[in-house]
């Protein structure tokens, strides 16, 4: 029977074995197809039979390369994705027969006109709002490009059943997911908030799905018995933090670390590799293609304008969570959230009454020292 | 019983022996070793009011350095200490702007001297201390003799934010012949403008305190008042601010971690 500790590393490899098990699905003859962003609908593309695998983006590293083509002022995500793909480092690229993008902000939609001299690229266009009519109509339509591209480069028919037997699937999935991090609502949470990172960051790598499923349900099983045994938890007495904004993951990973170091507790993460997405299951009571579109131009990203959806989300896990804190983290040179800013902090300030703190940061960790007076300072603040 | 606080900034550091009033107080250029200058100023400080080590209940280091001071009992932030030390200047202050070597920030207080909300310049030198040292530099002056050359021309705006930038702009507004009293003054309209901008978006409330380094150039305060359309509080002891925050945290230390006065 394996330890708590070692069901957390064992979902956190789960990345580490990606490139052996897409090797292997390679072999097989299975279609590869890579993806930055919750709006590539995961569902469409498994309904094709291909593999959906999340690409690299947020290292440091390919940043000087992708500098050769891109400007310095952009934001480091786009800059480090690109970087990946030219310089070949990023072993899921390598293996993907199609890459799928979005138009979520100015520099990605113009960087993915220059990956597609690399790799086969197809990118969605979004609207720039879920409130108007015409909007659904719009990503419908979107939608069903990206399946007739998916049937046309990969030979095969995508039908209702298919994507009606992934939805439920990918619902499975977001359903546990949301189970796991959802033990972080008990007053101290029973897991780290870097473990959860660790093991939810790891899911978008898992193949296997019945295999990384049985998993995480073994580690929720595990983790409430020793709730009941009165074992396991993290420090009581803590700020609870939740974390929103830009993307959290690689070397950015430093903000949890250091919000960790500073004596909070991250007992929920809203962003999109957290709640944004499994919050909100696709519907499988209604047409398959208009349940898909409706779950994803849903999506509470800052690319929308309004973003209402990223507010009554926040509202809502702030209370769950019994939330003492917000932190936003706003990737240099990502105007939309750092605009956003404003009404997130008048939102958790005036209406939630919680306490509320914007960083921005990059990809270098230069800025170690200045991140941990803010956050070391948010910590005191709320103690 | 004494407590001790001390300020590890960019420029200078800063210790205060604390026994129910200030009982020294000692300010020194930090230079290249943050921690040789901490045991410096402890050491001046001691010597200062004649107390020995262990007659200090407790040390509090904060500041950039607060880590090289490993003599300390504890670290804590210069955000939490300059409300504090600010608060004990003044129990009407509810508002601090604070300008140091390498940053800025504004910081909203309760009527405790808690920090209820605070908001910290872009991560640059633009518009702090170190932006001030650079342009006395180019225009043959001293960060202490600024005032003397701003205070009565009129300002030459410095549209660059940027240090490196805003000293290009100056070398080439110095080339156009461009007096240099008239620079002087446009870089403190900077360093002001700046400076209010950072509090516009926390926004004032209560009285407002001026904290850090640069609160000793009254040409800036003044330049900050016009803008704010109310008064800055300053005291001789404004770059202070911080290790006596300190010191009064360590004095305090068997109340509550930090939520005692």
């Amino acid at each position: 029977m394996a330890t708590i500790d070692e069901m957390i590393a064992a979902l956190a490899r789960t990345r580490d074995n990606a490139v052996n098990d897409l090797q292997r699905l390679k072999e097989k003859g299975t279609k590869i197809v890579g993806a930055y962003c919750l709006f590539a609908p995961y569902e469409l593309i498994a309904a094709s039979g291909a593999v959906p695998v999340s690409l690299c983006g947020t290292s440091e590293e390919p940043i000087a390369h992708a500098e050769k083509h891109l400007p310095r002022n952009l934001c480091p995500l786009i800059k480090s994705s690109y970087g990946y793909a030219v310089t070949g480092t990023c072993p899921y690229f390598f293996y993907s027969d199609l890459i799928v993008g979005e138009t979520t902000c100015d520099g990605k939609k113009k960087m993915f006109e220059l990956l597609e001299r690399i790799a086969p690229v197809h990118v969605m266009r979004l609207p720039q709002s879920n409130n108007r009519p015409g909007d659904t109509a719009f990503w419908k339509q979107e939608i069903i490009l990206l399946k007739k591209r998916l049937e046309r480069e990969f030979g095969v028919i995508i039908t209702d059943q298919a994507l009606t037997e992934e939805i439920r699937l990918r619902n499975g999935q977001r359903s546990l997911c949301r189970e796991l991090y959802g033990l972080s609502r008990l007053d101290p949470p029973p897991l780290s908030g870097s473990d959860l990172h660790r093991v939810l960051h790891g899911s978008g790598f898992a193949f296997d799905r019945a295999h990384h499923s049985a998993q995480i349900r073994a580690l929720i099983d595990a983790l409430r018995e020793a709730r009941e045994r009165g074992e396991r938890s993290a420090p009581a007495g803590r700020p609870r933090i939740l974390v929103t904004g830009c993307p959290v993951g690689g070397a950015t990973e430093k903000i949890i670390r250091i919000i960790e170091e500073s004596g909070g507790t991250i007992v929920c993460y809203e962003n999109c590799g957290g709640a944004k997405d499994r919050e909100f299951p696709v519907d499988e009571l209604i047409d398959p293609w208009d349940a898909l579109t409706q779950k994803y131009v849903r999506l509470a990203c800052s690319c929308m304008s309004p973003n209402d959806a990223r507010c009554e989300l926040l509202s809502r896990l702030i209370d769950e969570y019994a939330v003492h804190g917000v932190i936003d983290v706003v990737l240099q040179a990502c105007h939309t959230y750092s605009i956003e800013t404003q009404r997130i902090r008048e939102l958790v300030q005036k209406q939630k009454g919680k306490s509320y703190l914007s960083i921005e940061t990059d990809y270098s960790q230069a800025d170690e020292g200045q991140l941990r007076t803010r956050i070391s300072a948010f910590m005191e603040m709320l103690h | 019983m004494y407590s001790l606080g001390i300020d590890i900034g960019s420029v200078a550091t800063k210790s205060v022996v604390y026994n129910g009033a200030i009982a020294a107080s000692v300010i020194i250029p930090t230079g290249w070793s943050p921690r040789e200058s901490s045991r410096l100023a402890l050491q001046m400080a001691l010597e200062q009011c004649g107390a020995s080590r262990d007659s200090l209940r407790a040390i509090v280091a904060t500041g950039y350095g607060r880590v090289s001071a490993d003599f300390a009992d504890r670290a804590i932030t210069e955000i939490t200490c300059h409300a504090r030390g600010a608060h004990s200047l003044n129990h009407e202050i509810r508002t601090v702007i604070d300008i140091g070597g390498q940053d800025s920030k504004v910081i909203q207080l309760d009527e405790d001297g808690h920090v209820a909300d605070f908001i910290m310049n872009d991560k640059c030198a633009a518009g702090t201390g170190r932006f001030l040292e650079v342009m006395a530099r180019i225009l043959g002056t001293e960060v202490a003799e600024f005032d003397a050359l701003a205070s009565h021309a009129d300002p030459a705006p410095i549209s660059s934010m940027c240090t490196v930038f805003a000293e290009s702009e100056v070398i080439s507004l110095l080339a156009r012949g461009v007096p240099r009293e008239a620079i002087a003054r446009g870089v403190l309209d900077s360093i002001a403008s700046r400076a209010v901008a950072l509090l516009g978006r926390l926004g004032t409330r209560g009285a407002i305190a001026f904290t850090g380094g640069l609160s000793h150039s009254r040409v800036l305060r003044a330049i900050m008042e016009e803008h704010i359309g109310e008064p800055l509080f300053t005291s001789p002891a404004s770059q202070l601010a911080g290790a006596l925050g300190g010191a009064l945290i360590g004095w305090n230390r068997n109340g509550s971690a930090l939520g005692d006065n």
